[in-house]
């Protein structure tokens, strides 16, 4: 096993301390057959026999699946939860991921019998308070965005993006033509172009301008009667507000096209702005970056898409509305609609989570997070920017963006740079990403940070930066701490192994 | 505000080492006109306490005390303890995508058994990290068979959740591709599955796939190898959905498919009114570069040590952007841990004697209320679902119910209006004996029109 050894660090690490992890194999290596971790209640109703019921469609037998006790089982996972970086722990930077704090208050309330339990086809009557739930909810984000309608149905961001495109489609195609492309910012989150493709639209790639934002003249020969729409991230993958948006929708609505805009990065906005005011006709949310529903590993998601009037009609089935009785149903008699998106009505459970976010932060609390988010993105660039390269001078909203370009004289790139941060005890930030900052350090510290624990990052940054100019190969083999560092990817892609077999099997 | 760990001195002192005279200097970007100058009006903050009264108001407001019969693609299942216990450590859940190898191995690993697992059960080679749901999953399945084939025609059952079927259309339509549906077979032999007549007049040498639900969404168990010799002689690739994931504990798993989208819900996920849950494709080796979503793989460190990263990210939008598989970025990982904590917890016998539980609920039930009308396809093989029509409305039947504080079944008028007064109803092993007792006497208690 390594260690952190004095000898690992130029200075002290203040925010870590090495301590042992449990080792844990897979749960199938653990497993003997005959262990039972669960317990049914006797039947209460006659036996059945499947091979009788069944026919041919009778399974005998389930393959390899573990058998463990339960205490085994608790053991297992939760020795594994220790080898997982969490907000829970410390700052987690990543970029455009808006890794803020998960509010419990929030995972209690989901779990509330009455809302858990809820089945998505038990009676309107039955169900009124889960639909004033996402009435409120929706009244809240609209205002928020300053839109005029939304669905809560999409499942994650990049499927709010395929809806929101899919009205812009659907808007197109009622006034006689659908259009053929669909302008995308070489500066864009890589679903952007995947999703315009999905519509079926062809992807025109903008160049960005020097300041890293918006060509707009270069946009403006871009646009003609074939553009569907442009699908703009703002503020930008560089941190950056396009203060020139409201231009750009006049370009794009001055020859019928729509602007479609990416909200990943609405947490630089809340309060401050509102995307509906400055121009945009459609947008997607990130329920699980602005509004604190946990990002759990990799999901679940929610991506709500608001927009203007105009698109409403398209939305997709159901929308929730309020009958003469001003009791709540689910309308699904819209005949413009785009069609279902996905089942039932979306990731419910993670409106809950976001509605409680919002009445725990008011209109008060919203706008202070969003300040506080904005200024500890700026306190990092201002406490970094002498040691690593800004490649955009343009003002910083809620994350920054510097460049590799110092570290790289000595053959330290972004990857190691945020490989040796694992070593200080923090989440690396967003490597490599966007694509117009070659070698990017994509930071976004979120307003869940204290200046202390921005003070650390601060100290660790720039003790890495003095790593890289005296000692690279330190950072080259980062991370020393880890149960496990570098793996290899190129053999994991070239022979996959996906799954578990059995040695005996084989 | 409590989530923010600033003080109001702590701010001065950032602004001063910016350099900004005050917070409004950092928001001078946007232009004036376009800034808030007033407060968003949206209800004022709330206490902790608060928070929880208004959503307890709200769940009150809900079916509480409720017997339910629903089904229909979301399951009411016993949820271990453990379930939530575990998915509630922060270090699952307030973590992200596992970008980084080193400090993610809990998730890597995690998702590496659920993916084992999903295989095991499903009969497949290769699953994926999760997708949205079991709709969203379905028609990104329809989306990988039209690329791996190079065709552009589908054929879907009608015996497929209707909702899937609105998915994927949606997912079709703007991408020039063809689906058309398939009915289902009324009466006698085979009723309640897909029409292999139909289907075998309808598939040409331009099909992409067949997608079928097997149960399907009557319940019935589909004849999946004769399906597969269909869709194969004919160059098309077989996609089987499955909505209720514990039918794999009885049912044998459809290995003649090229494809399997599998929502696992019934896995300890709550019924949450519909979400979230996890969809999850699974697939036969030869479709692993078509196929769409995360993927966790085996490898070894630089000290030659077991680990597991995502891999085979070159098929992803982050990648290939406007070429990718899919546009798919966020998955349901939190979800997919549970569904893997709860195929640990029940296991290899465990999943098989809840699914046997199922079958005898459901068999009982289905003698029970069959006293009161006529139960549709009875000859087919089911797992937990059967369908009921009645001489009484639905709506009828259902109000008389619901006055005993019982949730009936599915009223399929609005999608399957040729079966008349017809009602899909589910038992699981949470369903007893007492409940689908009251529910046929209740039924049976039908005023003028009662049947038998």
């Amino acid at each position: 096993m390594s260690t952190v050894t004095d000898s690992k660090f130029t200075g002290t690490p203040r925010k870590v301390t090495p301590h042992i992890t449990q080792n844990e194999a897979l749960s199938f290596e653990k497993s003997s057959p005959g262990k039972k971790a669960y317990k049914l209640p006797p039947l209460d109703v006659p036996e059945v026999d499947p091979a009788a019921l069944l026919g041919e469609a009778a399974r005998e037998d389930l393959g390899t699946l573990p058998e463990l006790s339960e205490i085994e089982i608790i053991r297992h996972f939760t020795r594994l939860s220790t080898w997982n970086y969490a907000i829970d722990l410390g700052m987690y930077p990543l970029g455009s991921c808006t890794m803020k704090y998960n509010p419990r208050v929030n995972e209690f309330v989901s779990r509330i019998e009455g809302i858990a339990e809820a089945h998505p086809y038990q009676p309107e009557s039955l169900s009124q308070g889960a639909l004033q739930v996402m009435e409120t909810l929706q009244n809240c984000l609209i205002e928020i965005t300053g839109m005029d309608a939304i669905t809560l149905q999409p499942a994650a961001g990049a499927h709010g993006e395929f809806t929101g495109m899919l009205l812009i489609r659907a808007w197109h195609e009622s006034k006689g033509n659908a259009r053929k492309h669909v302008i995308v910012p070489d500066s864009a989150h890589g679903t952007n172009p995947a999703t315009a493709a999905v519509c079926g639209y062809e992807v025109i790639n903008l160049k960005s301008n020097a300041d890293g934002g918006i060509d707009v003249e270069a946009l403006a020969q871009l646009v003609n009667e074939d553009t569907a729409a442009l699908m703009l991230t703002n503020p930008s993958t560089i941190g950056v507000f396009e203060n020139q948006v409201h231009k750009i929708a006049d370009i794009l609505h001055a020859r019928g096209a729509l602007l479609y805009m990416d909200g990943a990065n609405m947490n630089a906005l809340v309060g401050k702005t509102r995307p509906g005011d400055f121009g945009a006709d459609v947008m997607h949310l990130n329920l699980h970056k602005t509004f604190s529903t946990p990002h759990g590993g990799g999901g679940p998601g929610s991506g709500p898409v608001a927009c203007k009037k105009i698109l409403e009609p398209f939305l997709p089935t159901p929308v929730v509305a309020r009958n003469a009785e001003c009791q709540l149903y689910l309308e699904f008699n819209r005949p413009h609609s785009v069609g279902r998106v996905r089942m039932f009505y979306g990731n419910y459970g993670m409106f809950v989570r976001a509605l409680a976010y919002i009445l725990a932060n008011g209109p008060d609390g919203l706008r202070q997070t969003t300040e506080d988010a904005v200024l500890n993105a700026n306190y990092l660039r201002a406490k970094l920017e002498d040691l690593y390269d800004l490649p955009y001078k343009t003002p910083s909203m809620h994350e920054v963006v510097f460049s590799d370009k110092r570290q790289t004289k000595n053959g330290v790139k972004t990857g190691d740079l945020a490989k040796r941060l694992i070593d200080y005890g923090f989440h690396p930030y967003t490597t490599s990403f966007p694509l117009i900052v070659p070698g990017a350090l994509m930071i976004e510290p979120t307003e869940s940070e204290s200046r202390e624990e921005l003070d650390l990052f601060i100290d660790t940054m720039r003790q890495i930066a003095r790593e890289a100019d005296e000692n690279p190969e330190l950072i080259l083999n980062a991370p020393h701490s880890t149960r496990i560092s570098r793996l290899d990817e190129t053999t994991a892609a070239r022979k996959p192994i996906l799954r578990w077999k059995s040695p005996t099997a084989e | 505000m409590r989530y923010l760990p600033k003080s109001p001195a702590d701010r001065e002192a950032m602004l001063r080492e910016i350099g900004a005279a005050s917070i409004d200097d950092l928001f001078a970007v946007i232009p004036e006109e376009f800034r808030l100058t007033g407060d968003l009006d949206i209800p004022r903050q709330m206490a902790e306490s608060e928070i929880v009264d208004h959503f307890k108001a709200a769940a009150a407001q809900n079916a509480n005390g409720y017997t339910s019969f629903l089904g229909a693609g979301a399951y009411r299942h016993y949820r271990p303890v453990l379930i939530d216990t575990i998915v509630q450590r922060g270090e699952f859940l307030t973590s992200y995508t596992p970008y980084q190898a080193e400090i993610t191995q809990g998730t890597l690993q995690a998702i590496f058994e659920f993916q084992t697992m999903i295989c095991e059960l499903t009969g497949m080679d290769i699953a994926n990290a999760s997708m949205y749901d079991g709709s969203t999953g379905a028609a990104e399945a329809v989306m990988m068979a039209i690329r791996v084939t190079g065709r552009d025609n589908v054929l879907v059952a009608r015996s497929v959740h209707p909702e899937y079927r609105e998915v994927m259309h949606t997912y079709a339509q703007h991408q020039g591709h063809d689906a058309a549906e398939v009915d289902y077979i009324r009466e006698g032999h085979n009723a309640g599955r897909i029409d292999l007549a139909a289907l075998e007049a309808a598939v040409t040498g331009q099909t992409a796939c067949i997608l079928i639900q097997s149960p399907n969404f009557f319940g019935t168990v589909e004849d999946v190898a004769a399906i597969a010799e269909i869709a194969h002689k004919n160059g098309a690739l077989l996609i089987v959905s499955i909505a209720e994931a514990v039918s794999l504990g009885a049912i044998r798993p459809p290995v003649e498919a090229d494809i399997v989208s599998l929502e696992a819900q019934s896995f300890g996920v709550a019924l949450s009114y519909g979400g979230p849950y996890c969809g999850v494709l699974a697939a036969k080796e030869k479709y692993l570069r078509q196929m769409p979503g995360r993927l966790v793989g085996e490898t070894k460190d630089k000290h030659g040590r077991r680990g597991f990263v995502l891999t085979l990210s070159t098929r992803e939008q982050h990648i290939r952007r406007e070429k990718a598989t899919s546009n798919i970025c966020t998955n349901q990982a939190l979800v997919a841990l549970m569904a893997t904590v709860y195929m640990t917890i029940y296991g290899k016998q465990g999943i098989r004697e809840v699914a046997l539980q199922n079958l005898a609920k459901a068999d009982y039930a289905a003698k029970s209320l069959s006293h009161s009308g006529k139960l549709l396809f009875v000859n087919t093989p089911r797992f937990h679902e059967f369908v009921l029509q009645t001489d009484e409305s639905p709506a009828q039947l259902n109000q008389r119910l619901l006055d005993q504080k019982i949730i009936g079944g599915l009223d399929l008028q609005k999608w399957y209006p040729e079966l008349g007064n017809a009602t899909l109803w589910c038992a699981t092993e949470l369903t007893t004996r007492e409940q689908i007792d009251r529910a046929a006497k209740v039924i049976a208690a039908a005023p003028a029109l009662a049947v038998g």
